[in-house]
């Protein structure tokens, strides 16, 4: 995400540039268009290298993993250079197969309902952490610099550090949550052996990892809510719920709307997590998506990577739908997004 | 004219970063052909267990240097479990590869298939090749040709801890039944479980299948057996002994569990190959190497049996000092290489006269292993082969955690067998 997110601003100055050459032309669109050129050879000089990164980066395998969810394209068959020996590419192009396959078959359906329940779940509960956290630092505690450098921490540590610290805190024999509980006398708890305790430990991670991120963002909303407003409704006898229910919350609409948004993208396709901690185990009990496209091209033999393209164009077009609704809802409220 | 220069200076940074992306990547591995001395670079990806088997290999790679001076090795370990992809990876994209791979043998056909590997006939690679134990050198052949030297050989039994069952006053159990009833006797004399079993890896299933007297696919006549009554009795039986808590088991992170259990004493038994050895002997409980036992694997309903594994040394096709990479895999695979891997590590020889020699005769392991060895259940040398275990390895974990039944998970086994295998049965 941090490499996409500069690169679209980018971008999106770029057509700016393009909109504003054009706007001043006026008659025949291809003199226009040269003239255009002539007056801003520089600007288009300068965004030159953007788009072709942006291109070479993002553009072909976007167009080529499309391309490949329309063939049987696997590892038998593609085209292959092993020293002086040329292999070339024998897969076929088969339509939409592929897609037909994947939205009747059980295992695609199946993968998707874990994925949303994961989704929904991860969010809500870190939204609501974050948010009632961002609330407690927002006020005046002692040692409240100190508490939101703590908070912060998980999200200081590189991910798969977290990662792999938790998958070792949950070992069923030797990890110390464990040993906590035999310490206390309670039966061993099979965090990740058990197909439903293994949801629920890694939703558990994944929550922990989100909730800094979630109450930065939100703290930052409620430090721009202006005082007044507070104090003005305490002089006409709001409660503290009520303060929070029709100040707190719209003001914090803008950045909620923004982060609940990006939460629920860097979720859905949250990889890490799940594979680092159960490889989609026990058995397929936590797999979510992504996890199970990149099983199709790196992990099952021969790999299969048609599926797996097939499979990634569906999350990338799942999540389109969910920004437009997402966009639709907000506008119809009233909201500029 | 300012312009033009911040134009010019754009043009050229553009230039040279273009000129830095390319070309890099091109290894100086240099020739060696010619003068008849070997020379140049052979990189060399290993498997072996991290922190006892590696330093014996590391060691024993780079004194290939002694009898080729000119040549410098590149001793790589890659974690056994991550080994197959990442040489696919390299192999098919053409940079990042190694000169030579330790295979598994499983692999070996499915690289060859692919392209992947250089064959070996009428190399330096392949000397005595009549030496070689037959069954090790089944699994090098593909298409009539020879792909890989074998290096290892190997099959399962069960590790006990002697103390443990002497404490318990039981003997090894030779059935399944035998396991149960013993497991009970040693949780009630010592509190401690009886087996270890590997809950997430299918190779450690296999002697349980060929127990009930199923085996995966018959390659003879192109047939899928694993949804045969066999794999559902071979489920059953697995999943038995975990809820009769005759044994614990782990859906991750079981390699790591099961040597952590068994070392430190938690178990008594696990099953287990001649590669687990020498990390055993590390354990405090194995201090006194003698209180380490090995007995077969217990025997099924229907038969007994352990499937027979083992490594070898293939060279890649696009390997740029092909001459070196043979002559390493000849040395590597030498009955003197061989004897001294032996010796050190307990892991089985593949040439029939490193057998006759004092050291590794009088090695216990290897006495115990050899005979297994030559009884152990051959597996398919398909270009599949490899592809057999990720359908067994789902159901087998959804089967331990009662996620599914014995006769719907063999069930679907069966079917991404049919699946994968296009025309069987």
């Amino acid at each position: 995400m941090a490499v996409d997110t500069p690169s679209q601003s980018v971008a999106k100055a770029a057509g700016e540039h393009v909109a504003r050459g054009r706007s001043r032309g006026t008659g025949n669109p291809r003199r226009a268009a040269k003239r255009s050129f002539a007056t801003h050879w520089y600007a288009w000089a300068m965004v030159a290298p953007v788009v072709i990164v942006i291109g070479v980066i993002i553009g072909y395998p976007l167009v080529r993993g499309i391309y490949l969810s329309f063939t049987d394209a696997n590892e038998r068959n593609v085209a292959r250079t092993i020293g002086v020996n040329e292999i070339p590419a024998t897969y076929e192009f088969i339509g939409l197969d592929n897609y037909t396959d994947a939205i009747t078959g059980s295992q695609f359906l199946g993968t998707l309902g874990w994925t949303v329940v994961w989704t929904v779940s991860c969010v809500a509960i870190t939204f609501a952490l974050g948010l009632a956290l961002a609330n407690i630092l927002n006020r005046k505690i002692a040692g409240r610099s100190v508490y939101r450098m703590m908070i912060i921490l998980p999200w200081a540590v590189p991910g798969f550090v977290s990662v792999f610290a938790w998958r070792f805190l949950y070992d069923e024999r030797r990890g110390l949550l464990n040993q906590i509980l035999s310490g206390a006398g309670l039966d061993a708890v099979p965090w990740l052996n058990d197909p439903l305790m293994a949801k629920f430990a890694v939703i558990a991670v994944n929550v922990w990892l989100g909730v800094p991120f979630m109450m930065v963002a939100l703290l930052g909303g409620l430090q721009s809510i202006p005082g007044e407003l507070y104090e003005a409704a305490e002089m006409d006898g709001a409660n503290a719920w009520q303060r929070f229910r029709n100040i707190t919350l719209p003001g914090l609409r803008s950045v909620s709307t923004t982060v609940l948004l990006l939460s629920t993208i860097w979720t859905f396709n949250m990889f890490p997590v799940i594979f680092l901690l159960t490889r989609g185990g026990p058995g397929e009990a936590t797999q979510i998506l992504v996890t199970q496209a990149y099983k199709f091209s790196f992990e099952i033999s021969p790999r299969d990577f048609a599926q797996s393209s097939t499979w990634g164009v569906l999350i990338l077009v799942l999540l389109m739908i969910f920004a437009a609704i997402y966009q639709r809802v907000l506008r119809k409220q009233g909201e500029v997004w | 004219m300012r312009r033009g220069i911040a134009a010019t200076a754009l043009v050229a940074a553009l230039g040279v970063t273009l000129a830095a992306c390319g070309g890099s990547d091109s290894g100086s591995n240099g020739g060696s052909k010619g003068s008849g001395e070997l020379s140049g670079t052979v990189t060399w990806w290993d498997t072996s267990t991290v922190g006892s088997e590696d330093k014996v290999f590391k060691k024993l790679a780079e004194d290939f240097t002694k009898k080729h001076p000119k040549v410098t090795v590149k001793y790589v370990n890659v974690p056994f479990g991550e080994a197959q992809n990442k040489f696919k990876n390299a192999a098919q994209s053409g940079s990042g590869a190694p000169d030579v791979i330790r295979s598994e043998v499983a692999w070996t056909p499915e690289f060859a298939d692919l392209g992947y590997l250089a064959p070996l006939d009428g190399t330096a690679a392949l000397k005595d090749q009549d030496d070689f134990l037959e069954q090790a050198a089944a699994s090098t052949k593909y298409n009539g040709k020879t792909y890989a030297v074998p290096q290892v050989i190997d099959s399962m039994g069960i590790f006990y801890n002697k103390k443990i069952f002497k404490e318990a006053g039981v003997a090894v159990p030779k059935t399944i039944a035998e396991l149960k009833t013993v497991s009970a006797a040693i949780k009630e004399k010592t509190g401690k479980t009886g087996l270890y079993l590997r809950g997430d890896d299918p190779y450690w299933f296999l002697s349980f299948l060929y127990g009930e007297g199923g085996d995966m696919v018959d390659a003879a006549d192109k047939k899928v057996t694993f949804d045969d009554p066999a794999g559902v009795s071979a489920f059953k039986t697995v999943k038995d002994l975990v809820d009769s808590k005759a044994a614990i088991t782990d859906a991750t992170n079981g390699w790591d569990n099961m040597q952590a259990a068994f070392k430190d004493g938690k178990v008594a038994m696990m099953i287990n190959g001649p590669w687990a050895v020498a990390d055993t002997y590390a354990g405090k409980e194995f201090a006194d190497k003698a209180n380490l036992g090995i007995a077969p694997v217990p025997a099924g309903s229907a038969g007994q049996g352990a499937p027979q594994g083992g490594h070898n040394l293939a060279v890649y096709a696009g390997s740029k000092n092909l001459d070196a990479s043979y002559a390493f895999a000849e040395y590597m695979t030498s009955a003197e290489s061989q004897a001294k891997v032996a010796q050190e590590l307990s892991l089985l020889p593949t040439r029939q006269s490193s057998y006759l020699q004092k050291e590794v005769a009088k090695n216990e392991m290897i006495a115990f292993f050899k005979p297994v060895v030559e009884k152990a259940v051959e597996r398919p040398w398909i270009p599949e082969g490899g592809s057999l275990f990720e359908p067994v390895k789902v159901e087998y974990t959804k089967v331990l955690t009662g996620q599914t039944t014995p006769e719907a998970g063999a069930k679907a086994v069966g079917d991404a067998y049919r699946k994968l295998l296009k025309d069987w049965k």
